[in-house]
């Protein structure tokens, strides 16, 4: 764990993606699912998941689809990225979701699928 | 990141709730963005107007904070979805999408904004002087500032804008600093460029560019090009300023940007041959841009709808300097407050496809409104399209 950008517990299942994540433009705000067919989890939803993906792109407005989704009790629990972007970062934070930054190797560990605990508090991931 | 005395207490909630929401922001995106402290900022803009793309919890969560907050510097915003001149025009809207967007509206206006739903903030202001801190969400607008206005500010996100705008505040992140240097120059290979290949130019910068990239072999793009490299830079990536170099820095990655990635990027938003709709302006036009367009239709009339995008202070000065007037007669309609971009006025129920030179609008109406997109410059859309 390189950085806390919102501190929190989640323990949960890993939904990871290796592309960068528009949340505006395709992520669903209501459902989660993601309707966008560039992307790796296309049809699959972010709900209720720990999401790990890059890092988020695109407009500024993602920050609200972040904001909606924790509302519409279709948000991922907690969000793993390689690298902090305003965005996901800011819509993280008003939505008091975790959220964290990992080293590109640390990134690379962490499996889809699996299930996982991340702790701020003792800066750790468990397995 | 190091707080003041009053910004600590302000993030502990000893100043009320709204400025510890405000500052728990700041704290996550400076530290997002290696920010050591917080700076003043004197311009604010804000992303986060459009009831499609905030929907019903953004709305309430505005109406909630409206009730208290209030910005502390000058702060514009976005669009809305529809222009409420022209609403009766487009008999689809429902009356739920026309009162949750009053409500949007009235928070804003609630909580002290400058009612521009523009997302060309710079095409409406003089700029402040070169260096000012800003704090701009919209990404257009961040990457404009940064790279053609001499203006200093993240890629904001719509939160981050809206704290910005009621603490008066910004994280000191690299982009706010002297010394951005840009590791990797874009070369761009494409003689005789026009708006649209720019905006393919900018989509491709934001998808490999990390903060900031240089831009060589390109010679004085004029403002409708300038603003469509801002629009597809800021919808494909994270990069928020461009800088055109003459020399090629030796250090610095080189990439070229040639037919070969053109059409990589044509291919991917463009999905149809033919549109029944034709939109203009995402970014909204500017007075130029309206200008030039009135010029271009002179005497020629559109053969299929034609919605024009501009801000409604831009539609002030241009109906004064009667430039709408060849627009009006081709048949064109001028819509103020809203724009391409997820505007409820293009919906699968009316329209299959649409014709449209911006590629940040491409992107959008694929992915979002879900329609098809036929792409074409605006000489060729004159060409093909009016009579």
């Amino acid at each position: 764990m390189s950085k806390i950008i919102v501190q929190g517990v989640a323990q949960g299942k890993v939904l990871k993606t290796t592309n960068p994540i528009n949340f505006l433009g395709a992520v669903d705000k209501k459902t989660g699912v993601v309707h966008d067919k560039k992307y790796d989890i296309f049809e699959k939803s972010i709900k209720d998941i720990i999401l790990v993906f890059p890092y988020g792109i695109g407009s500024s407005v993602g920050a609200y689809t972040i904001y909606s989704l924790k509302s519409n009790h279709s948000a991922p629990i907690a969000m793993i990225c390689k690298k902090a972007d305003l965005t996901v970062a800011s819509g993280c934070a008003l939505a008091n979701i975790p959220m964290i930054i990992v080293s590109n190797e640390e990134f690379d560990t962490i499996q889809d699928g699996n299930e996982i605990t991340i702790d701020t508090k003792s800066e750790k991931i468990f397995n | 990141m190091e707080l003041t005395k009053e910004e600590q207490s302000a993030l502990n909630g000893e100043k009320g709730d709204i400025l510890q929401t405000a500052y728990r922001i700041l704290v996550a995106t400076g530290e997002a963005t290696n920010a050591e402290k917080l700076i003043p900022v004197n311009w604010a803009h804000l992303s986060g107007v459009n009831y499609n793309t905030i929907g019903d919890s953004g709305e309430e969560f505005l109406r909630t904070i409206s009730q208290e907050a209030k910005v502390k510097v000058k702060t514009t915003v976005n669009p809305m979805g529809f222009d409420f001149d022209h609403i009766s025009e487009f008999d689809h809207i429902d009356d739920d999408f026309i009162q949750k967007q009053k409500s949007i509206r009235n928070s804003y206006i609630r909580m002290g904004v400058e009612a521009t739903f523009s997302c060309t903030p710079y095409d409406i202001f003089d700029l402040p002087e070169k260096n000012s801190q800003v704090s701009f969400a919209e990404s257009n607008a961040a990457i404009f500032a940064n790279s053609l206005g001499g203006l200093k500010t993240n890629k904001e996100s719509a939160f981050s804008a809206l704290a910005s705008a009621i603490t008066g505040k910004s994280p000191y992140s690299d982009l706010r600093k002297d010394d951005i240097t840009s590791p990797m120059t874009i070369r761009m290979k494409m003689d005789n460029p026009n708006e649209l290949d720019f905006g393919m130019l900018g989509f491709f910068a934001g998808k490999i560019g990390d903060t900031s990239v240089n831009i060589s072999g390109v010679s004085q793009p004029n403002r409708r090009s300038c603003k469509a490299l801002c629009g597809g830079m800021g919808t494909s990536g994270t990069c928020a300023k461009f800088q055109f170099v003459e020399t090629e820095d030796e250090k610095s990655e080189k990439i070229d940007f040639g037919k070969e990635e053109m059409d990589e990027i044509y291919d991917e938003l463009n999905t149809t041959e033919k549109g029944d709709l034709i939109t203009l302006g995402s970014p909204q036009l500017g007075l130029e841009e309206l200008s030039d367009l009135s010029k271009m239709l002179k005497g020629k009339s559109f053969q299929k709808r034609c919605l024009i995008f501009c801000s409604r202070a831009v539609q002030e000065q241009a109906r004064s300097l009667d430039f709408t007037n060849e627009i009006e007669k081709a048949g064109g309609e001028i819509l103020s407050d809203c724009c391409t971009c997820l505007t409820p006025l293009i919906n699968t129920n009316e329209t299959d496809a649409v014709t449209t030179n911006s590629i940040k609008g491409a992107y959008y109406l694929k992915n979002s409104t879900r329609v098809d997109v036929n792409l074409k410059p605006l000489s060729k859309i004159i060409e093909d399209e009016t009579k």
